[in-house]
């Protein structure tokens, strides 16, 4: 069942090696966050905000734009607080 | 996002342990930040009408609620869709 499983070198990984995937993978889940986040709220300020696209993007806007992604932000950490304290709820009933 | 651990070594020497336990934990966190993107943007279109300088009570009530009944309603369509499920194969 494990005869698939050895690194690829065949020798073991020294903490620094460990170290530095756990940094990678730290470093990727980040920024697939990050992105997430930026391309949903990118979707709704932008419905918000720019109702009629005109020649520019005019200074109403991008005020809206700023409000929106400042608010956006709001609601995903009050929604975090709010699942994770679900989530500790459910827990404790078990 | 899903992380196959088994092509980090390991094995039943339990060697990469610590890495299997680390890369559990991480995905933990990942699936669960991607769960609060999915609430987010459902519950935004919900509670939020026009953005101002400042996340409102009652924005923050709807918010918190349209969650928690986000995560009842899942429960309850579990349950009925489990139970549906047994009916059947009972029959």
């Amino acid at each position: 069942m494990d005869s698939f499983s050895s690194p690829p070198s065949g020798g073991k990984l020294d903490s620094a090696q460990r170290g530095q995937i756990m940094d990678q993978v730290k470093t990727q889940i980040a920024l697939a966050n990050a992105q997430e986040l930026l391309q949903r709220m990118t979707d709704k300020c932008f419905k918000k905000c720019v109702n009629k696209p005109g020649t520019t993007l005019d200074s109403s806007e991008q005020k809206c734009l700023a409000f929106c992604m400042d608010r956006y932000m709001d609601a995903w950490n009050t929604v975090s607080r709010t699942y994770n304290q679900r989530l500790q709820r459910e827990h404790n009933k078990m | 996002m899903s992380f196959d651990s088994s092509s980090f070594g390991g094995g039943a020497d339990g060697e990469d342990a610590e890495l299997k336990a680390f890369l559990a934990v991480e995905g933990q966190k990942a699936k669960f930040q991607n769960q609060v993107h999915m609430f987010t943007d459902v519950c935004w279109d919900r509670c939020v009408d026009k953005p101002s300088n400042k996340l409102d009570s009652k924005t923050e009530t709807c918010l918190v609620n349209c969650v928690e009944r986000f995560i009842d309603s899942t429960l309850a369509m579990t349950n009925r869709f489990q139970q549906l499920i047994n009916k059947q194969a009972g029959q």
